[in-house]
């Protein structure tokens, strides 16, 4: 019989000392709802957990001149009740409100859902169009490294052992400029995403799209960043042949997989279909954005 | 002594039945004070986990336990080797029928595992860290065997074998070698190929369902305690606590009388809390421990290892002439029992076609074993598979014809008086008047939007009867105490029953008090199964309140001294008869019981009853869909279940039971599926893959109560719980049907098959 130690360090040093100590064999306990699920099947069998809600770095939000500071242990229920955030990254909070119930949201954090590394975290893509940068914290300082370049792979991230991220930092939303989150589930609620799309587009004072990022999720092995589905837009009044393009571009760089929620060919048919549903919001709230 | 079978229904003015009081059960519910399976618990109590098979289908060659025993903490450790092996016994339990030399073998596997999750051995443990760490200490030695899942493989003849002694039953002459085909059924009436030969339209199709599970929301639960004299206590969350004693008496080699049963608040059961699973298991560790022993499964084992529902393969043909006159009707069923015979291909074959009033029908039902948990019944048990096939082929044929499909329906509707094809001839039944509601309903006439569709089915169900009992104790200040044997499954029965207990007493609702007895403290009952519990549990109640009533009068006329005959029972009170020479002071119930110690003792009611004369239901559904063409997903818009229910005795609850049956075949029809990997282990073991639906994926479903009395039960009851899950998968299918224009034959109706099927829709229309 294995044991298992519990830790709630209040401060970040102490938290990465412990981890550092561990040698392996710890994880970070925040929100628990993908973590508790892992001990609970016997998936993993850690000899430490190391709870990180106590640290008050970690569980505040941010809001100033350069953008939103959100700590990686605030709930995602504090998230979506932030009027500033939900006003300047629509996307962000539809990524988030798709994840779990509320009971769920209530645990569940930001920069969990970005660790656990699932293909298919409905928060990840929206940051990753948004251009969001993680800030972290490890045995050797602190980096900071965009959301896009964390994952790997299912359950793998380039975090070195013990290190933490601590925060998702989110830069002002420019005017003109919207984004959207959409995904594909066969539920309405309480489901995982079998393909998921966000854009970030901006309009110049013509309606022209200046700027744009599309990102994907559970059509790879991680969420993945396409700059030829951006491209598509770009320079064009983001219209229904742009749009178009735009769905070819995110089939073309989608590489899904068959599994239980999908298979590739039914990912394929349906990652253009977000992506190009997933411009039109943005398109939208971009206009409105004045 | 009041007659069951001289309780015939009389109209007559209510003052408690068809109002809608708040539920006995509702507050403790409602603040979590209610107790569920899990939450008993006794001083000194082990924890039970069971060990389960990895493999479909295996040979066991030996179990080695020692190491899981000598673990600290472990107090008991059992296999097949400490249960008698059993021979052929068949036994009833809700509408399917067991063996208990099968059920010993689900219990815990002798020779072989048949299924993913087939319990090998059990452990009870200090703690369930401990019980967890002995189960991966028992060493047991498999030869794995290749395995089938799939209902049409499993039958055919070069298919994996899971009994080696069985030989089809229902075949004449004997076959001469044995199979996964368990049993074969026939029911006929007149010539049906006479019947095709008058037909000028034919339709002939074939239809699959995926197996479904119940998708209660409270996992099974037990706590059992063995003492030393050899009695045994049990709490589980059940349907049919009586049966449960049987069956743990039988398992188990004991006395009935040495086990006592008592059931906890139920979580949903849907059928799938008729049968036994941890229940002797636990008490076979606490015999073996000298501790009490809690065993709760995981939501991974319940759907492992617990029944669900078969999957099915359904060949319909239907022939009809073209003013609308149904000619002939044959179907094949083939279902999945799963791991042992038994499925509900009977009752499904009795229910495919008995909407129709048909003068030529072949049914026939094959009862296929494979490797998967052997299935439960579920909520109207095999009706919703064989409705899908049939009232699918249905709809195309009243297409075909040109006929509006409530009026098809009507040409051909059952009715008072018509000769089933499975024996009797159904009696007062509300076929048309259901249909009528429908055609009436608003939502019948409601203009569709762009691409929306709209479709219509019809189910039918028994109903059943069978052992009941119940007893009510008028206490001192006039209140009653209502001890019921037959379990309240959630749907609100305990309110149905004081309601009519209230009414036949003539005082407020709130002074009857319902509770659940254990297996002590009544007669046997059936469990709450073929809708029955409104019906036949209500019938108990009303014959011990008429009982109760009876002495309530010989008490009055003794204080009186007036003839019985002068004593009358009128809203709560002894009155004397009007016109009576002898007349005299009323007494009210509280001034009759208050007396009760000084005239004669205390004064109770009782019911031992078999209940007869179920009255069957049948219901007929709309439904509206909206069908994302670029994606395949199916939302529902709209949805009205109108449904003869006989007497709603509670409208709310029953308007509930309306809902829910709805909302599960929803998800039957639309994304509920057991994934299977190529080795046959079930890969969506929980509600996150195994997609139930949830509220956002539903709309409002509108119900419409129609109430043709059953003529059998004092207050017209015919139940209502099972007949709503029937319609939805026609329904629906037909509604999308409507919509896109294309059939689907396959559920469930998931976005990747619906995308396809208009892909390959477009590309056949663009060759054309």
């Amino acid at each position: 019989m294995s044991e298992m130690r519990y830790e709630a360090p209040k401060t970040l040093a102490a938290a990465v000392a412990l981890l550092a100590a561990a040698s392996g064999g710890a994880r970070i306990l925040a929100g628990g709802t993908d973590l508790l699920i892992q001990l609970r099947t016997g998936r993993i069998e850690p000899s430490l957990l190391v709870d990180i809600k106590g640290i008050p770095e970690m569980t505040s939000i941010v809001a100033d001149s350069s953008g939103f500071r959100l700590g990686a242990a605030v709930t995602l229920m504090q998230l979506t009740e932030h009027q500033a955030l939900a006003q300047e990254w629509p996307g962000v909070i539809d990524g988030i409100k798709f994840i779990g119930s509320i009971q769920v949201k209530g645990r569940a954090t930001l920069g969990g859902n970005l660790c656990n590394a699932s293909p298919a975290a409905d928060s990840v893509p929206a940051l990753i169009a948004a251009g969001a940068v993680a800030s972290i914290i490890g045995p050797a300082g602190r980096r900071e490294t965009p959301v896009a370049e964390i994952a790997t792979g299912p359950g793998r991230t380039t975090l070195t052992p013990g290190e933490i991220v601590t925060a998702l930092l989110l830069p002002r939303q420019a005017r003109h400029s919207g984004d959207a989150y959409l995904r594909f589930t066969p539920r309405t609620e309480m489901d995982i995403a079998v393909v998921g799309a966000a854009v970030h587009l901006t309009l110049d004072e013509r309606g022209i799209c200046s700027q744009a990022r599309v990102a994907l999720g559970a059509v790879a092995s991680r969420a993945l960043l396409v700059p030829e589905a951006a491209a598509a837009v770009i320079g064009t009044r983001v219209d229904g042949p742009a749009l178009a393009c735009l769905a070819e571009a995110a089939r073309a760089a989608s590489q899904p997989i068959d599994d239980k929620r999908g298979t590739r060919e039914f990912r394929l048919r349906i990652v253009g279909v977000m992506a190009q549903r997933a411009a039109e919001i943005a398109l939208d709230r971009a206009r409105r954005n004045s | 002594m009041i007659v069951a079978s001289g309780l015939k229904y009389q109209a007559r003015e209510l003052k408690i039945v068809g109002t809608r009081p708040l539920r006995p059960d509702g507050v403790d519910k409602v603040t979590g004070r209610a107790r569920y399976g899990a939450d008993i618990s006794l001083p000194g109590q082990l924890i039970g986990k069971v060990l389960r098979s990895p493999h479909a289908h295996a040979r066991i060659k030996s179990i080695d336990t020692s190491a899981a025993a000598a673990l600290p903490g472990v107090k008991a450790v059992i296999s097949r080797d400490d249960f008698a092996d059993m021979a052929e016994e068949y036994a009833a339990a809700g509408e399917l029928t067991i063996n208990f030399r099968d059920v010993t073998r689900n219990m815990m596997a002798r020779e072989k595992v048949l299924y993913d999750g087939h319990p090998v051995a059990a452990v009870a443990a200090t703690s369930e860290a401990i019980a967890r760490a002995a189960l991966k200490l028992i060493k047991v030695d498999y030869e794995i065997l290749p395995h089938v899942i799939d209902v049409i493989a499993a039958l055919r003849p070069d298919a994996p074998l899971l009994h080696e002694e069985q030989y089809t039953e229902g075949v004449n002459p004997r076959p001469a070698r044995p199979s996964n085909l368990a049993k074969r059924l026939e029911f006929a009436r007149g010539n049906v190929e006479a019947g095709f030969a008058a037909a000028d339209t034919i339709v002939e199709r074939e239809f699959t369902t995926k197996p479904v599970h119940q998708g209660y929301i409270e996992p099974q639960a037990c706590l059992a305690s063995y003492s030393e004299d050899g009695q045994a206590e049990l709490w589980t969350s059940t349907q049919g606590h009586f049966v449960f004693r049987a069956q743990c008496a039988k398992l188990l080699q004991m006395e009935i009388s040495k086990i006592r049963v008592t059931p906890t608040e139920i979580g949903g059961g849907f059928g799938g809390k008729n049968n036994i699973y941890n229940e002797p298991l636990a008490i076979a560790l606490s015999r073996k421990s000298h501790r009490p022993v809690k065993m709760v499964m995981t939501r991974e084992e319940v759907f492992r290892a617990t029944g669900p529902t078969s999957g099915g393969h359904v060949k319909v043909r239907l022939g009809a002439t073209r003013d609308g006159r149904i000619t002939a009707a044959t179907a094949e069923l083939s279902f999945q029992a799963g791991a042992f015979p038994g499925s509900s291909v009977a009752p499904a074959s009795m229910c495919a076609f008995t909407r129709y009033d048909l003068e030529n029908v072949r049914v026939i039902g094959n009862d296929v074993t494979v490797n998967r948990p052997k299935v439960a019944a579920y909520r109207a048990p095999g009706a919703p598979i064989a409705a899908f096939a049939v009232e699918s082929a249905i709809d195309e044929m009243a297409k075909k014809l040109g006929i509006a499909p409530i009026e098809f329906r009507l040409i051909n509707a059952a009715r008072e008086g018509t000769q089933t094809y499975y024996g009797p001839k159904l009696g007062k039944i509300g076929y048309i008047e259901t249909l009528e509601a429908a055609r009436a309903h608003p939502h019948y006439r409601a203009p569709l939007g762009p691409g929306h569709g709209r479709g219509i089915a019809t189910g039918f169900w028994f109903n059943i009867g069978n052992e009941t009992t119940a007893a009510l104790n008028i206490n001192e200040d006039g209140t009653a105490t209502l001890i019921m044997g037959t379990i309240d499954v959630a749907g609100g029965s305990r309110a149905a029953m004081a309601m009519m207990v209230a009414e036949e007493l003539g005082i407020p609702f709130d002074r009857v008090r319902p509770h659940i007895g254990d297996t002590s403290s009544l007669g046997f009952n059936f469990i709450t199964a073929g809708s029955r519990g409104t019906f036949a549990g209500g019938m108990a109640c009303v014959v011990a309140a008429r009982d109760a009533i009876e002495k309530l009068r010989d008490r009055v006329a003794r204080i009186r001294e007036v003839p019985l005959e002068a004593v009358l029972w009128k809203d709560g009170h002894a009155v004397p008869a009007e016109g009576s020479a002898r007349q005299f002071a009323p007494m009210s119930l509280a001034e009759i019981a208050g007396q009760a110690g000084k005239t004669g003792g205390p004064i109770a009611g009782h019911a031992e009853l078999n209940v007869q004369g179920a009255g069957p239901g049948f219901g007929a559904h709309i439904v509206d869909v909206e069908v994302d063409r670029q994606t395949g997903s199916i939302k529902i818009l709209r949805y009205t279940a109108v449904q003869d229910v006989g007497r709603a005795i509670h409208p709310a609850y029953v308007e509930g039971q309306l809902q829910g049956g709805v909302v599960q075949g929803i998800g039957w029809a639309l994304n509920e599926e057991y994934v299977y990997d190529a080795d046959g282990i079930l890969a969506n073991p929980g509600f996150l893959d195994y997609r139930i639906p949830v509220a956002s994926d539903l709309p409002f479903i509108d119900t419409v109560i129609v109430e043709v009395a059953n003529p059998n039960h004092p207050y017209g009851v015919r139940g209502c719980g099972e007949v709503p899950i029937i319609a939805p998968l026609a329904a629906i299918a037909n509604a999308v049907e409507n919509a896109l224009g294309i059939r689907f034959y396959d559920l469930p109706m998931a976005p990747p098959k619906v995308l396809q099927a208009i892909d390959e829709a477009a590309a056949a229309a663009s060759k054309a």
